[in-house]
């Protein structure tokens, strides 16, 4: 029971401080707003809906990229884990795109969509689609070579082998790439608004920062940090609910 | 022993009395993996119904014989025959055990869905599968545990599900590939007699692989010894022990003993 609630020590301590730091200071900085403050900015946010509004748009955009990788990755990381001869043709394009970082490919974006959700979504696509791709094709190639000769034995057909077979075997690892590349797409989304799309949580941040506003500024980080923990800590959930993975790893019965 | 042929090298035969049908056939079968012969050229038959024990010191090229015989390699000479037709690759109706039960079941499939997926391969409709798993988990002994997953199973109680799913295929040849090799003897000793039961009331071909001497005397209704270096037929013996065969008592019989004795020689010659 105390042991839930140890973490939270160090971030309360540190709130702390900082609250009576502002207070005995004797000129403190206007930039560095008090976690009162802060607290307050974000209260106000969120009873008005404007950080909502943000949060959703930010979620527009990056869930939009993410559900494009995922499934593009996923398909092509299955299909080239198959087949090693085009994943040998394929590889070396691949390794080409990939270092290039996803923000350079915003002024192509705008210029292909313009301001907006299908800009922002194309870029965090780019640069979620790498990660799941390269772990389906490696999390592909690492099944169990005694399930693979089973379905060969039993004539499975190529739909029954890819589905019974290849994507529950392969699937724990696969969903390790999705968790990554959804962490990448709040990322790469956040920052395609501070950079240059007028929407979401990046670009409220940015204005906030500009109209002197620092304590909503503090709000909207701090909120954009708490929704990524969600967000990742519901990807978890899921997994541990629903990979085929964790019905394997049970507890042994005694013998 | 006048039942016994012992062959020197390639081109031995085993005599297949007229009276029953052959099988199985292999014709001049030889498998080398690049400079490296494994199986020497090498004819062998199984009459229907019949079986058959292949037992040989590890690295004789037990294990590639039997996976010839599956379909799931491809021979570098010679021609395979199963039933009149030629092996050119896996069927439904040669089946084949595995050795390494842990990596031949689906993790994360309950028993019922491991034998199920046999079932889904011979393309059987799906409201019958139940009964179908309940009938062989019942057969397997292990209708307690069809909805428990592998890693929740014994090593005995898996290879039983492995067996399971094979015969959910309805298999006219069952390849056996040292299916007991990693279990304990009292459950070895079960699983043995389990499977020469279902052998003679399916009456099912049965070709097994095994490096225990005794158990392809106690299992077979012959017994083909590889030698190796490359992997050749040293001898070919049929054994004329009656059936049911009984743990305690077979394994004390003269004949037994007898067989032992010779055949424990020849697997110490090559």
């Amino acid at each position: 029971m105390s042991r839930k609630f140890l973490g939270l020590v160090l971030p309360l301590a540190i709130l702390i401080g900082w609250e009576a730091i502002w207070y005995l200071a004797a000129n403190p900085l206007e930039s560095i707003s008090r976690p009162s403050q802060i607290a307050l900015a974000l209260m106000h946010g969120l009873s008005d809906g404007s950080v909502l509004l943000l949060t959703w748009q930010t979620f527009e955009s990056a869930l939009l990229g993410f559900v494009i990788a995922a499934g593009l990755g996923v398909l092509t990381g299955i299909f080239l884990g198959l087949a090693p001869q085009l994943e040998r043709l394929v590889r070396p394009t691949v390794d080409l795109l990939r270092p290039i970082p996803s923000v350079a490919l915003i002024p192509l974006a705008m210029l292909i969509y313009g301001f907006g959700v299908r800009m922002e979504s194309s870029i965090v696509a780019f640069a979620c689609i790498w990660p799941v791709l390269l772990i389906t094709i490696a999390a592909v190639r690492g099944i169990e070579p005694g399930l693979l000769e089973v379905s060969h034995a039993l004539q499975l057909s190529t739909w029954q082998r890819i589905s019974r077979i290849v994507v529950p075997a392969a699937m724990s690892r696969i969903a390790v790439g999705l968790q990554l590349a959804l962490a990448i797409a709040l990322v790469v989304a956040v920052t395609v608004e501070i950079v240059i799309n007028p929407r979401g949580l990046g670009y409220g941040m940015m204005s906030a920062q500009q109209s002197l506003q620092f304590d909503r500024m503090y709000a909207l980080l701090l909120w954009t940090g708490l929704t990524g923990w969600g967000l990742s800590r519901l990807s978890q959930t899921l997994i541990d609910h629903y990979s085929p993975a964790s019905r394997a790893q049970l507890p042994r019965s005694p013998a | 022993m006048n039942h016994e042929t012992y062959g020197t090298g390639p081109g031995v035969s085993a005599p297949a009395p007229a009276s029953h049908t052959v099988a199985l056939k292999t014709s001049n079968v030889s498998m080398a993996f690049g400079p490296r012969t494994v199986i020497a050229p090498l004819d062998l038959t199984v009459n229907a119904g019949e079986f058959l024990c292949i037992v040989g010191a590890s690295g004789c090229g037990k294990t590639t014989l039997l996976r010839l015989l599956a379909g799931l390699v491809t021979p570098t000479t010679g021609t395979l025959n199963f039933l009149g037709q030629a092996i050119n690759g896996p069927a439904r109706d040669r089946a084949i055990v595995f050795q390494d039960y842990g990596r031949a079941l689906l993790p994360w499939r309950t028993v019922a869905g491991n034998i199920a997926l046999a079932l889904e391969a011979c393309g059987i409709p799906k409201d019958q599968h139940r009964s179908k798993v309940e009938q062989l988990a019942a057969t397997m002994g292990l209708s307690h545990a069809i909805n428990q997953y592998p890693s929740q199973l014994s090593g005995g109680m898996q290879q039983r599900v492995q067996i399971a799913r094979c015969l959910a295929q309805d298999p006219k040849l069952l390849l056996m590939d040292e299916p007991f090799g990693a279990l304990d003897a009292i459950t070895r000793q079960n699983l043995q007699d389990e499977v020469a039961r279902l052998a003679q009331e399916r009456n099912t071909t049965v070709v097994f692989i095994t490096h225990d001497l005794e158990e392809a005397i106690y299992l077979g209704d012959r017994v083909v010894v590889l030698a190796a270096n490359p992997g050749r037929i040293a001898a070919d013996i049929t054994i004329d022990i009656p059936r049911p065969r009984n743990q305690l008592t077979t394994r004390e019989d003269r004949k037994f003993l007898e067989y032992r004795h010779d055949i424990y020689g020849l697997l110490e010659d090559h």
